[in-house]
């Protein structure tokens, strides 16, 4: 088993307050981050090898080096925490138990890219996690922590999953409609209210303090050649026990699943989505896959955001990508052409497919549409539904098939 | 100045500009709907993709800022399968009602299928249905089945007139363009929305259902509204008269001219045409029979005209010009007073109300010549010429235009002046309370019915040409003023406004070296006038919300 990081103190109890963290080494990093150059504290994270745990795994220490060196004006970070990925619940799990520890990890990231100010934008939906967040918030105003240099700004969002992406976030925090940026720019270049920004996810910040108190080398070894430390897995659907595990970042799924409780109701696996609702379904027989980028990527599917579903062998597959094909169609923001026809059109085809009329050249119509629109939007929405659109009906064409009229 | 390639040929653009622009100036055509050269970038139709060598897909070009050695493909198999599939995208949930449509002929999701779609459509399922036929204010409607989401009349609203009534609500396929709470698309420059959306989601109420736009013929012209003398296009249907009831003027669009309106016009200039085809229009001489006026011949009226100046001593005459005149009109005018030794001459009288300038580009001055009245030496004393004729000195006027009249405390008094004077003529386009006092009538025609320039207020000239053939007897100003000039023996060798304008040319100062051709489409500067650039939109200038 790996070592325990980002989980270490979620069954203390009290685990959420200022007291119960500080007893356990909390702040200690911070306050040895506080006699470190910002370079030196970028350096570290650098050498870490901490990739972005929100989904789409860009090397953090990297990220931060992105703030222009001769800016300036204001230098912002924003916490991305509008945890919204089909089947992912991990930050929620941070928000509520170690909310100090994001807070630290802010603070320390502040210092390292000059930052003054960070916003965390905490999904609508999340009610008890922004309650636990904000108190501790206000914990560490009133002990000193926040307010001497660095403030946090908590803000809810109103229930849009685009929202998580990380430009319609800006947008949205901006006070506009949560609509993704055209880039070039980035952020950090020009991000919030058109200042260098950096954009993390809150599951990434957490690692920050273990990583400058303990050293990058240790936290390096915790992970793979390319990936350093642990991450937090959500697994929910057929199994026994679902729930957020930490573990190694390069654990096979099916060793996943195992800790998991194993498969539940038939006891038999039929497949699993590994990395969000956005990521390629995999069938039972590919489940001997290490769950970090190369290892994924490599079977076909991506590790997104670790949210690992899994389906027995009563789940019907097409009626799990009709709800997520709704999902798709719900949530597309309509900026783009493709998406914002073409998630309605196909969501119209599966939902005529499972309620019996379709044709089978629908199926293929679904897949030279979702083809067709994949990589020409300016957000990565649009590609995160084509992973299931096309790989749902490959895999499992025969389900599809089965329903299909004509 | 980066170099680059497009499609094999090379170019050198400025620094910043992007890459329809620089295939633009190739002649190469980057199709696309949400770009527009005025507006922000919003990247939003997906349809501008062209292939960049040493990238890995297509690039909207729209974003893609010109770089040195950049190699751009335009033509590749992958765009063109791109940009089919954009297509396809852009139509799925577009009601495709074309025949009833008032965009069909120059909608460009018709002009694009044709060049860049011709796929076999595919979508079986139910189409998304939205509001259609929503007024959203005195002149735009609004169908939202028909738009494309491009955005273009919401950033219009945002970062030209910086008034922002027009927001895009709901997501995905129910995405469609509205109104925020409580807000009316009713600023001065709403038509202009009409004219950049590319399909038929906004169209003109006033042009709506009028006529098929195939059957409008294209006039260049400048627009009469005001003294800004906007570049437009007069659309007039002449081959279908029966489909707008005999209505020539269909409607008038902006002329892209970047010195004086860039590609706009203001509401009070675009829907200003209305008298052109009113019943008002005066289309015959006409001549007092005791108390009735009744039509005589154009003829008739002149020689009238020639014999009462012929009649008089100069003291006794005078003439009220009009800054709705053209400058050829004005010249010919001033021949007249210079034939007859008249120096009673203005152009300035009382007017009813007051106007403002708008924050962009109308002007209180709602007259498109009054710079060139200034010019041409027509700016004399019209209280000194109105208090003679109060006093019974004045035995003959000539007025131009203006209803000395109208909403006036004094028009008792001011029709017991002209009452006064033994020969009153009136030329104007529409009958006015000015023109039933007069003894002879000579009809003008309208600025769509003629060839001319005016002088804007920055000291513009530019040229209008005429669209339609004017109604009945009326006729241009400089071709009525000939008739009387030759009829009083002094005949002036000039047929057509061109050459009125070339003997300006060469007699008044401020006009010289200026001639039809060197004016062109886009107008010149007359002497010592500096020149002149389009003015900033309130949304685009400093302390403007920021928008993007």
């Amino acid at each position: 088993m790996a070592e325990i990081v980002l989980m270490r103190n979620f069954e203390r109890p009290g685990s959420h307050t200022l007291a119960v963290y500080r007893e356990h080494g909390g702040y200690a990093a911070w306050e040895k981050a506080r006699q470190m150059e910002p370079a030196a504290l970028v350096e570290e994270v650098k050498q870490s090898n901490l990739r972005g745990l929100g989904g789409a795994g860009f090397p953090t220490g990297a990220k931060w080096s992105f703030i222009p060196k001769n800016h300036t004006g204001p230098v912002y970070l924003v916490v991305n925490a509008d945890e919204g990925e089909p089947g992912t619940f991990k930050d929620r799990y941070l928000l509520e138990k170690d909310p100090h520890a994001l807070i630290e990890g802010m603070l320390i990231a502040a210092r390292a890219i000059r930052s003054a100010l960070g916003f965390v934008y905490v999904r609508g939906e999340y009610v008890q996690p922004w309650r636990r967040f904000s108190a501790a918030v206000k914990e560490a105003y009133d002990a000193g922590l926040l307010g001497q240099g660095f403030d946090i700004v908590v803000h809810r969002g109103a229930g849009a999953y685009i929202c998580g992406e990380e430009t319609g976030l800006l947008s949205s925090l901006e006070g506009k409609k949560g609509w993704p940026k055209i880039k070039p720019p980035f952020p950090a270049i020009k991000g919030a209210f058109s200042q260098p920004t950096i954009v993390n996810n809150v599951e990434t910040l957490c690692c920050v303090p273990p990583i400058v108190s303990r050293g990058a080398a240790w936290f390096a070894g915790l992970g793979s050649k390319t990936q350093g430390g642990t991450r937090m897995y959500s697994v929910s659907g057929r199994v026994q026990k679902p729930g957020v595990y930490e573990t190694s970042v390069s654990v096979t799924l099916r060793r996943l699943i195992e800790l998991a409780g194993g498969v539940s109701h038939s006891g038999r696996l039929k497949a699993v989505v590994p990395g969000g609702g956005s990521a390629p379904i995999l069938t039972a027989d590919e489940i001997d896959v290490a769950m970090d980028v190369d290892g994924l990527r490599n079977a076909g599917s991506m590790i997104g955001s670790a949210g690992v579903i899994v389906f027995d062998e009563t789940a019907s597959i097409p009626e799990a990508l009709m709800v997520l094909a709704r999902f798709y169609a719900h949530e597309s923001c309509g900026q783009c052409t493709p998406c914002r026809e073409s998630t309605g059109w196909i969501y119209k085809m599966v939902h005529r497919i499972v309620e019996g009329h379709g044709r089978k050249d629908d199926l293929d119509t679904i897949i030279d549409v979702a083809k067709r629109g994949a990589g020409t939007t300016i957000c990565a929405f649009y590609d995160g539904a084509v992973g299931p659109y096309i790989s749902y009906i490959q895999k499992f064409r025969h389900e599809f098939e089965l329903l299909c009229r004509s | 100045m980066p170099k680059l390639t497009i499609d094999g040929k090379e170019i050198e653009v400025e620094a910043g500009t992007n890459l329809i622009e620089a295939a633009q100036r190739l002649g190469i055509d980057v199709p696309h709907y949400c770009y527009h050269p005025s507006l922000s970038i919003a990247g939003q139709c997906r349809l501008c993709m062209v292939d960049i060598e040493k990238t890995p897909r297509p690039t909207i070009a729209c974003n893609t800022l010109a770089a040195d050695g950049m190699v751009v493909h335009t033509q590749t198999d992958r765009v063109k399968e791109t940009r089919r599939s954009m297509m396809e995208f852009h139509l799925i949930n577009h009601p495709l009602d074309c025949p009833v449509c008032d965009q069909a002929g120059e909608c460009w999701l018709q002009i694009y299928y044709m060049q860049h779609g011709l796929y076999e459509p595919r979508m079986t399922d139910e189409k998304v249905h939205k509001p259609k036929a929503v007024p959203l204010g005195p002149h735009v409607m609004l169908d939202a089945e028909r738009c494309i989401l491009c955005s273009r009349c919401v950033r219009f609203c945002d970062e030209v007139t910086g008034t922002g009534e027009l927001g895009i609500f709901n997501r995905g396929d129910h995405s469609e363009i509205g109104l925020f709470p409580g807000q009316d698309l009713e600023n001065n420059y709403s038509g202009n929305v009409v004219d950049i959306c590319p399909v038929g989601a906004l169209t003109d109420r006033d042009f709506r259902f009028q006529v098929r736009v195939w059957y409008l013929d294209t006039t260049k012209s400048i627009c009469p509204g005001c003294a800004r003398g906007c570049n437009i296009d007069v659309h007039v249907n002449r081959k279908r008269p029966h489909h707008a009831a005999g209505r020539r003027v269909a409607r008038l669009k902006p002329r892209f001219n970047d010195a004086v309106n860039a590609w706009w016009m203001c509401d009070v200039g675009r829907y200003g045409f209305a008298f052109v085809d009113d019943p008002s229009r005066v289309t015959s001489a006409q001549r007092r029979d005791g108390t009735q006026l009744t039509d005589t011949s154009l003829d008739e009226a002149v020689a009238a005209v020639a014999d009462a100046l012929r009649r008089y001593a100069p003291d006794e005459m005078a003439i009220l010009a009009s800054p709705d005149q053209s400058n050829e009109d004005l010249f010919a005018l001033k021949r007249l007073c210079e034939q007859r030794g008249i120096r009673n001459v203005a152009f300035r009288v009382p007017q009813a109300g007051t106007a403002a300038d708008d924050d962009f580009l109308l002007r209180a001055d709602r007259h498109p010549n009054t710079r060139g009245a200034e010019l041409i030496g027509l700016d004399g004393d019209a209280a000194g010429i109105l208090a003679a004729a109060r006093g019974g000195r004045l035995k003959f006027l000539w007025i131009f235009d203006h209803d000395l009249l109208a909403g006036d405390a004094r028009a008792a008094e001011m029709r017991q002046a002209l009452e006064r004077v033994e020969m009153l003529v009136w030329s104007g386009t529409n009958a006015n309370a000015t023109l039933a006092l007069a003894h002879r009538v000579l009809p003008l025609a309208a600025w769509v019915e003629r060839d001319g320039t005016f002088t804007n207020f920055q000291g513009r000239v530019q040229r209008f040409r005429a669209a339609v053939e004017p109604l009945g007897e009326a006729r241009a100003g400089w071709d009525v003023i000939g008739r009387v000039l030759s009829a009083s023996g002094t005949p002036f060798p000039a047929a057509r406004a061109e050459h009125w304008f070339r003997e300006l040319a060469k007699t008044v100062p401020d006009f010289a070296g200026l001639s039809y051709q060197g004016i062109g489409d886009v107008g010149a500067m007359v002497v010592g006038a500096a020149p002149t650039t389009a003015p900033t939109p309130p949304g685009k200038r400093a302390g403007a919300k920021v928008t993007a």
